[in-house]
Formats: C-alpha cells, structure tokens, sequence
C-alpha cells in the first residue's frame, strides 16, 4: 500500500495474517448498498465504513424521531426531524473521508430498485418492513447480488448470507423466499414499533452484517451461506439452521425486470382490508390504466350521479349475492362517504380472498367530485 | 419417543422456548399436535427445522430429534 495514511489508518487489520494488504485492496475495491439506516443499519454502517469500505450507498426515506435514539447510535437530538440518509452520511465521512458514501434519501420501489441495486456489488437489508425486504431479495436473485440479510424482534434476531454461490459446489443460491415463500400478511408479525426491541440487539445483529460482509468481500472465514444464525439476547443462545434451495421457490420470484415491475409488492404483504382504502389519485390511477371494475354500492337512487367512469351498480346489501358480475382482476367499490365501500370491500375480500385486489375509494364520490374541481 | 421442539418469537411467547411433545411418528404429526395444544399457532406462519436442517415436506422423526419452529421477523 503506498499511501502511508491508509496503512496507518487499517495496520490493525492489515497485520493480520488472513487479512493482509489483499484484504484491505479487496475492502476498498467493493461497493456496499446498505438499505434502512435504522437500527441494523447504522452499526453495519459505522463499521463498514471504520473498515474501509471503498463505496458505501445508504438508502433511507425517513428522518430521525427522538424515540430512534436508544438504537440507531450515528444519530444525536440535533438531528431529530432531518433525513437518516443525509446525516448517517455526514456522520460517516467525518468517521473516515477517505471512502465515498452516497446518500440515497428516497424510498425504495419496484421502479428505483434495479438500477440502484445494479452499481453495488453487495446489497445489506436493514429494512423494517416485509413488502420491501420481499423486494429486495427478488432484486437481488434477478441481479444475480448477494444479500446480507438481518431482522429482529423484541430480543431476538436472525443473520444469514443470500444468493450467494455456495463455496460447497451446489447450484442454485439460497433465498429468503426458500425459508418463506410468501410474504406474511399485515398484522400477523408485529414490527419494533408495536413489539418493542432491546436497543443493543440489532448493535449486535448489525454488527455481524458487517462481519458477514466483510468476509464475503475479503474472502476470509466462512460466511453465513446456506444457513440462518439466531440469536437470543437474553440468554445468549445461538442456533444455526442449514437452508437449501428449492427449485418451487424460483417460480415465486419474477423472471425478468419487466415483470418485477408489475409486482405489487406493498399489496402482497397488506391484509385486503387494512389496505383497502385508495385516495382518488390513485383511483384515476387504476382507471386509466384499464382491467378494473368499479362498483357503485350506494342505493340506485342516490345522488350524485356518477357517469363520469364506467362504474356497476349492486348495492351494498345485494352485494354477496350478485358478486358473479365481478368480472375483473382488480375491483373498486365506492359510496357516498367512503364507509359502506370499505365494508363492501371487506365483504369482497372476503369472497374472492388472494384472487382479486379489491380496494375502496376513501372519501366517496363527493370527495371525488370535488378533487376533479379542483385540478 | 419423545421429541423437543424449540420455539422462537412469537411462538415462544405463546408456548415458552421449548417444549416436549410424545408419540408423533413426523412432522405432520407433531404440527398437529402442536396447534391442538396451542390453537394461536395457527395464525402465525413459520418454518420447521429438523436437527438444525429446514424441510419444506412431511419429515419422519426419531427419537431425540430437535425440532425447531421460527417464525419471519420483520424488524430492523
């Protein structure tokens, strides 16, 4: 290394045998796409940059809260209100100014997703929700990237290395979607907000995505492919799973971009009712774009009129009986006010389950009516 | 035969972190058994591991198998 200022600053790990001036070159070379800078993200963050790590990418569309504060140690109360992404990165070039950190200070959807992933070799999921975490392992099985992977609840957290080729000699890469195939509804896996967590658990789980990280990168060690870590805070136990991969969980995960595109992943992991309810942008969205139905579930002679789209009329209570003349894919109840289309909704749901998105329009038709005055 | 499963999250707050479960000859048999116990697993989805390996299909058992039941976090 000719720059004496940098095998100063990495000589501690330089000196080890396994590690050497290769180890560092290699850390330096990489680029690591860290997603959420939350709870994992952060100490992941802090040590990867720490170590070098010649570009790192921070995707993060939050800002801090002061109740952030017992885990997500780069933030202080000075940053309250102001983007994760931006300050983890000022945070983090002061930390060391000789790497590159590029803020990403947006969320991430199907349409951002694939272009952003593309400039990283490595991808870490520090997310806090499912629909993206689904997102980003199909990304990165479509990409071809591995994924360091963490998640955490209350006082126990889960680590492993995806769609990584095995040093072992087997084919095909191991997914999230090999442990679980389909997305857990709304609801049905509490989040930190609504479990709570012990701050220093993902400081331990995040810390050991940089571990597993740096190891992909450098090549030392044995990282977590083809195994799931856990580990539970309060007594310490660890527990290694072995995973394989199945040839079924190919066909869950789009085979192109075009059709990761059209994946509504938001919905995947909604339960029909609690993510029912549509603002009338996305309403003129979803008739635009065609291949819908749109139920009037008022009584026949309520007013106003709407003759503005093509719309059915089966009032509520006939609803259950006449559910036949839903035709489409998707379908769109309204009413008045937005209440009895909710329920309609959920009565739909509850007929056609997975089959069809069925969504109600928030406010009615009188708030419809009047958002097109205003456009 | 006497098999123990180890429960993680969710499951081991309805269940504690281990339990013992008699006279099941597979997997099949021992969810089973589980959800008769503890009909609240029912509502939670979650993956099988048997001694530390993850099968998707029905899985004989044997005496002194670990059976492990995790559950999905979403945390981060």
């Amino acid at each position: 290394m000719k720059d004496k200022n940098l095998y100063e600053r990495y000589h501690r790990q330089i000196i080890l045998p396994e590690f050497g001036e290769a180890g560092q070159q290699k850390l330096m070379s990489a680029k690591v796409l860290v997603i959420g800078a939350g709870g994992l993200g952060c100490p992941a963050l802090q040590y990867l940059t720490a170590a070098g790590v010649g570009m790192i990418g921070i995707v993060d569309d939050d800002v801090v809260s002061l109740n952030n504060l017992h885990r997500q140690v780069l933030y202080s109360v000075n940053d309250i209100g102001l983007s994760k992404a931006e300050r983890a990165a000022n945070v983090l070039q002061q930390l060391n100014p000789e790497i590159k950190i590029i803020a990403y200070n947006e969320r991430l959807e199907n349409q951002n997703t694939l272009t952003l992933l593309e400039e990283f070799d490595i991808i870490i999921d520090g997310t806090d929700n499912f629909s993206t975490r689904y997102m980003i392992n199909d990304a990165s099985v479509l990409l071809n990237k591995p994924l360091v992977y963490g998640a955490i609840s209350q006082f126990e957290g889960q680590v492993s290395v995806f769609n990584s080729q095995t040093l072992k000699g087997s084919d095909e890469a191991v997914n999230y979607r090999d442990l679980f195939p389909d997305p857990p509804k709304d609801g049905e896996v509490l989040n930190c907000a609504e479990a709570g967590v012990l701050g220093v658990l993902p400081g331990i789980i995040g810390t050991m995505m940089a571990n597993e990280t740096i190891k992909l990168i450098t090549g030392i060690g044995e990282p977590l492919i083809d195994q799931l870590l856990t580990y539970n805070a309060l007594n310490n136990q660890v527990f290694v799973l072995n995973l394989s991969a199945r040839k079924e969980t190919r066909s869950l995960i789009p085979k192109n971009e075009a059709e990761f595109l059209k994946t509504d992943y938001i919905w995947l992991c909604s339960s029909p009712v609690s993510n029912a309810e549509i603002d009338t942008n996305v309403f003129n969205n979803l008739i635009e774009k065609g291949n819908i139905d749109v139920i009037d579930v008022r009584e026949l002679h309520e007013l106003p009129e709407a003759n503005e789209f093509p719309n059915i009329k089966i009032p509520l209570a006939q609803l259950s009986n006449n559910s036949s003349l839903i035709r489409s894919d998707t379908v769109i109840a309204f009413c008045q006010s937005g209440k009895r289309s909710l329920q309609a909704a959920k009565i739909l749901s509850g007929i056609f389950g997975d089959s069809k998105k069925v969504y109600s329009l928030r406010g009615g038709i009188i708030e419809w009516k009047k958002q097109q005055q205003t456009v | 035969m006497n098999i123990k499963v180890i429960l993680f999250g969710k499951l081991s707050d309805i269940a504690g972190s281990s339990v013992s479960v008699n006279d099941v000859a597979d997997t099949d048999g021992l969810i089973n058994a589980l959800h008769n116990n503890y009909p609240a697993f029912a509502n939670t989805k979650y993956l099988i591991a048997v001694d530390k390996r993850v099968i998707k299909e029905n899985t004989s058992l044997n005496n002194n198998s670990i059976v492990a039941l995790l559950p999905p976090f979403s945390g981060g």
